[in-house]
């Protein structure tokens, strides 16, 4: 006869293991696509990669050989200067919500940002062509960079919020009671606390951003050659993978992948960087 | 540094609605311990956290009343709140170290972040402040690599007060400081605050253990429904005390 104990622990195990061969099955779920993706870009693109791709500007169409480097250049310029009005902003705000934003401000604020979170893309370049694009007479990386660093805010700022309510209200005390002001709190004590997340936070907005094409079509525009001065169109890699994918040559399909290879790189080299940076800082037993 | 007393008057407290303080006046005595008493929810920890001007940080808070430290009107007009808690330092119930600051920083952090920069001087305050607070022999050799919030519990507490004595207040108020502690940290605690009496510190301190305030404080106030009861000398409250209620409670009959 069963003891029934055992079936009860037979009947455990048969529901902990169900439950175990769904959250793994979940679990491929979400990475399985990632690897695919990965795989692909990096089979089909690592042919093309070499050092004419990363130092050279495209060749005329036609002609075999020629790079991404300006594109590269300029998609990084973009981003730089993107995060430049991005980050400031988005952080900001998300300290203002945060920290001052329990009432009717924090709230048109807090919706604002949710709203602007859905924007499609290419509105938000078409509002960069319209504020700046209109105004200078000229497309340019300047406005191109707008519309990225617009694209971020949201995502940081309501991330950061997240991230700063989770400081615990007791950190705060302490520094209050110890006759700190409030802002050099906020400043040296609380941002100090969430520095990892917020980190977090604005490496999810670049990673984002930095694959975006349509807000770059009429502001950033595409450039065949050098770009001189943020004051004049710019090639970039989303730009110029889009340009090269709808040709109708192999040749230009290469180049294609490779650029989205070397876009990947640049975005996880980019995250892993400042991720190395931010935990350079942290200190034995920090939480 | 030298201690100074505390005068409290008509002292109202409220959260939203509720009134959490009653007319509460008290003569808090200069370079003793206080202790405050009273069951759960009697506004004990409300009343010191308005000698500091903590309570107003709460939103949707209201004090009234009057206090004064020495000679400086807590709540007088254009006082500002950082002054005054740069006077009257807190220690809290849980342990609160800056979580990404290494024990040197979080012990400075009341000078640094106040604009204080001579090393040197750092330095010094840093090591007196760990040794008040019994904790120098057990950190000095990990004072700028590890945090603070690697420090065992009762370690973090004393940490703390290290952090709020560096900056050399004229008072120390400690709400229930030991009470998520184990004995042997308890211990150390109250060790610590006949220490910062010696030092010439004016101490307050909240708590729900009887003995602790019976073993600590010169003077005791009972506190219930967020009124004060009864104030006078420890050993009067809990031998001899002059109210009823007061009684019920140290013998234990209720709360």
């Amino acid at each position: 006869m069963l003891n029934p104990r055992q079936n009860i622990a037979l009947h455990r195990r048969l529901q902990n293991g169900l439950a175990l061969g769904l959250i793994t099955l979940a679990m491929l779920v979400v990475t399985v696509p990632l690897f695919l993706i990965l795989g692909t870009v990096i089979s089909r693109g690592i042919h093309g990669l070499n050092w004419s791709f990363l130092t050279q500007i495209p060749k005329p169409i036609g002609e075999v050989g020629g790079g991404m480097a300006n594109a590269i250049v300029g998609s990084m310029t973009l981003l730089a200067v993107a995060s430049l009005i991005g980050v400031p902003l988005g952080v900001g705000a998300g300290v203002f919500l945060a920290e001052y934003g329990r009432n009717k401000w924090g709230n048109i604020v807090r919706f604002t940002a949710d709203v602007l979170n859905g924007v499609p893309s290419i509105v938000i370049g078409l509002t960069a062509y319209a504020l700046v694009v209109v105004v200078q007479k000229h497309f340019s990386m300047l406005a191109g960079s707008v519309a990225l660093g617009i694209m971020m805010i949201p995502t940081i700022c309501r991330t950061t919020e997240e991230v700063l309510l989770l400081v615990p209200q007791s950190i705060r005390e302490a520094a209050l009671g110890l006759g700190i002001p409030k802002w050099r709190t906020i400043l040296s004590v609380v941002l100090r606390t969430a520095s990892s997340g917020i980190v977090t936070s604005i490496m999810l907005a670049f990673a984002r951003i930095a694959g975006e094409t349509a807000p770059l079509m009429f502001t950033a525009f595409g450039n065949q050659y050098w770009s001189k001065s943020v004051n004049q169109p710019t090639a970039a890699l989303p730009l110029q993978i889009f340009t090269y994918a709808v040709m109708p040559y192999d040749e230009a399909h290469q180049q294609a992948w490779t650029g989205a290879l070397v876009l990947i790189a640049l975005i996880m080299f980019t995250v892993i960087f400042f991720r190395f940076i931010a935990s350079r800082g942290a200190i034995k037993g920090a939480s | 540094m030298e201690g100074a007393g505390i005068h409290v008057k008509d002292l109202n407290a409220w959260f939203g609605p509720k009134q959490a303080l009653f007319n509460i006046a008290m003569e808090i005595p200069a370079k003793k311990a206080t202790a405050i008493i009273g069951p759960s929810g009697c506004g004990k920890s409300t009343f010191v956290r308005c000698l500091n001007r903590m309570h107003e940080t709460l939103p949707d808070t209201r004090v009234e009343g009057k206090v004064s430290i020495g000679e400086l009107d807590v709540y007088g007009k254009g006082v500002s709140p950082v002054w005054i808690r740069r006077r009257v330092g807190m220690v809290f119930q849980r342990p609160n170290p800056f979580p990404t600051m290494s024990i040197y920083d979080n012990v400075a952090a009341g000078l640094k972040l106040n604009g204080f920069r001579n090393r040197r001087e750092l330095d010094v305050v840093v090591e007196r402040s760990l040794r008040h607070a019994a904790l120098w022999d057990e950190v000095k050799d990990d004072l700028k690599k590890k945090s603070g919030a690697s420090l065992s519990g009762g370690q973090q507490q004393r940490l703390c007060v290290a952090r709020g004595i560096a900056v050399k207040p004229e008072v120390l108020l400690l709400d229930e400081p030991a009470s998520a502690l184990d004995p042997i940290s308890t211990a150390k605690i109250e060790d610590l605050i006949f220490e910062l009496k010696k030092e010439q510190y004016t101490i307050v301190i909240v708590t729900h253990n009887m003995q602790q305030a019976a073993r600590v404080a010169e003077f005791t106030g009972f506190f219930l429904l967020g009124k004060m009861i009864e104030f006078d000398k420890t050993e009067k409250v809990f031998t001899n005390p002059s109210d009823k209620r007061t009684e019920d409670y140290v013998t234990g009959r209720f709360g």
